[in-house]
């Protein structure tokens, strides 16, 4: 069982690695952009609705769910602080990474499963064309320049769901709601969000291609490919925002000091 | 000087063995292809015949022994060193392995786009003229999942050859393909064979095709060779493993287990 683990582990940064070398050297050659542009398309473009949705749902939960703690403290002015706050450093990058593992995570491993069962990757091989090269990097890639941007909309998204929560809705006034969440929202604050979601973006990218590139034979082995790759990148982006959250909350500590959020 | 190198065997296996968990696959196989000649390789289903082709592309690698290829022992070789190797072969996967996001013509031209300098209008043109050798031309706009499992077959077959290969392995070429049809992919190994000097590895059941094509039949049983010889020998051989396979004779042990399962 650990020896399997290890093994799992080590394939899987030999994997890593290899996506890394193709991926910087591809990148600039113009004869790469038709792979990658597809993919750019299929991850980005077709994401964006449902990522917005996302985003304006994790805004207006947040804001109903603590209206009335705020109420009761007669402080409902600061309800910008802490929505956009948790919107912008935790639960945008969180959820719009967990969102993506599932719609494009899926369809990654799927294809990717698909491929390796039907004897397409050896094909690929045969024909003296290096699968990490032809089918990984480019979607890894596409995740990962993608991951951060839609994370951006499902920011963008969660700020407007919960200004109508909390402004429309419940009629705070909107002078002091933008006012208090300036205050408590620094520009470090967007960037550790977005840094996080390059993050997620890499890891479930990487998981999902690496789980359907040896998946086991037949409809059954990709079907639990899948699986397992959902529930992993579904781990690895909660493991890494824990990470992250520790190391990035330390460094702001170490450049702008201690600010408390009320 | 020429006639010299034509001389030495274009592949050999030197004591290959190969196994799967418990499953001995290859069991110190050892053979030698000589340049220009169709070899046949018979044997039930599951002896090992695909995975003996994938080892001399290097698409599985021996436990043991060693694989040679013009010269060149290739079985330590990385992926990217066989490129160049690869790039003279053709391999005719036995389910074809057409890649389904492409149409007919995109997957025949894909050899060509990834190693030739070709315009897209001469690509076209071999695309085009290797269809009409597999007799299916005007099919480039379909996809795969439009075109029956026999089009599917021959349209690998016309992947398999678009590069004009020196070597070009066959994994059942005529399985699943009316008697007519199989005929025509046998006139076009033996046309390869005699207009381009191609070195053919055939793996078959069908013995109708092994005599018109083979130059030389091997028959592997339970991951050994145990017949190698021309095919008139075939005809009149009288060990009761080969004879049965070239009459098409279930065993007694099979039929006895099908009236005492009754
Ligand atoms: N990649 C693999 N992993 C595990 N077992 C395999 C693999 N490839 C083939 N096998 C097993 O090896 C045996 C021989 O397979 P194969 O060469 O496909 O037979 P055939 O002679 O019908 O072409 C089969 O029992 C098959 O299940
Ligand atoms: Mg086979």
């Amino acid at each position: 069982m650990l020896r399997r683990t290890i093994d799992i582990l080590g394939d899987f940064f030999i994997f890593t690695w290899q996506t890394i070398y193709w991926m910087s050297r591809g990148v600039w050659r113009r004869r790469n952009w038709r792979l990658l542009i597809p993919q750019l398309y299929e991850v980005g473009y077709k994401s964006l609705p449902v990522i917005m949705i996302t985003g304006a749902f994790v805004g207006m939960v947040i804001a109903v769910q603590s209206i009335e703690q705020f109420r009761a403290l007669g402080m409902e002015e600061r309800m910008g602080s802490i929505v956009n706050l948790s919107v912008v450093r935790e639960l945008g990058p969180v959820l719009a990474g967990i969102m993506l593992a599932g719609r494009i995570g899926g369809a990654l491993t799927a294809e990717l499963g698909t491929m390796n069962v039907t004897e397409q990757i050896d094909a690929l091989r045969s024909m003296g064309v290096n699968p990490i090269r032809y089918l990984v990097a480019p979607r890894v890639l596409a995740c990962f320049i993608l991951t951060p941007a839609l994370t951006l909309f499902a920011d963008f998204t969660g700020a407007l769901g919960g200004w109508f929560v909390s402004v429309v809705l419940e009629g705070i006034a909107p002078g002091p709601y933008w006012d208090y969440t300036k205050q408590a929202v620094s520009t470090f604050d967007l960037y550790s969000g977005i840094i996080k979601s390059f993050f997620f973006g890499a890891a479930l990218g990487l998981v999902s291609c690496y789980s359907g590139f040896f998946c086991k034979p037949g409809a059954e082995g990709v079907g639990r490919a899948c699986t397992t790759a959902f529930v992993t990148s579904f781990i690895v982006i909660l493991a890494l925002d824990f990470i992250l959250a520790q190391i990035l909350q330390d460094i702001q500590i170490a450049l702008f000091g201690f600010q408390s959020m009320l | 000087m020429a006639k010299n190198i034509d001389n030495r065997p274009i592949i050999e296996l030197r004591n290959v063995s190969k196994r799967f968990g418990a499953l001995q696959v290859l069991d110190g196989v050892d053979l030698s292809l000589r340049r220009g000649e169709t070899t046949v390789v018979i044997g039930e289903s599951g002896t090992g015949k695909s995975v003996l082709l994938k080892h001399i592309v290097g698409l599985l690698r021996p436990d043991s022994g060693e694989i040679w290829f013009d010269g060149q022992r290739i079985d330590t070789m990385n992926e990217q060193a066989l490129v160049p190797i690869r790039r003279r072969m053709g391999f005719l996967f036995q389910m074809g392995a057409l890649f389904d996001s492409m149409t007919v013509g995109e997957n025949v031209g894909f050899p060509l786009e990834e190693h030739s300098q070709f315009k897209p209008d001469k690509i076209q043109a071999i695309v085009e003229e290797k269809l009409k050798m597999v007799g299916l031309s005007g099919l480039q706009a379909r996809k795969p999942g439009q075109i029956s499992g026999g089009q599917k077959k021959r349209v690998a077959l016309a992947r398999a050859i678009a590069l004009d290969p020196e070597v070009v392995f066959y994994d059942e070429p005529t399985t699943g393909l009316d008697p007519v049809r199989a005929d025509v992919i046998n006139e076009l190994i033996l046309k390869l064979k005699q207009e381009l000097h191609v070195t053919g590895i055939v793996v078959t059941h069908d013995m109708v095709s092994a005599f018109k094509v083979g130059d030389r039949i091997l028959m592997l049983n339970k991951g050994t060779i145990i017949a190698d010889a021309v095919p008139a020998w075939y005809k009149t051989c009288d060990d009761p493993r080969v004879r049965r396979f070239v009459d098409g004779r279930a065993n007694e042990e099979d039929l006895k287990a099908l009236v005492a399962a009754k």
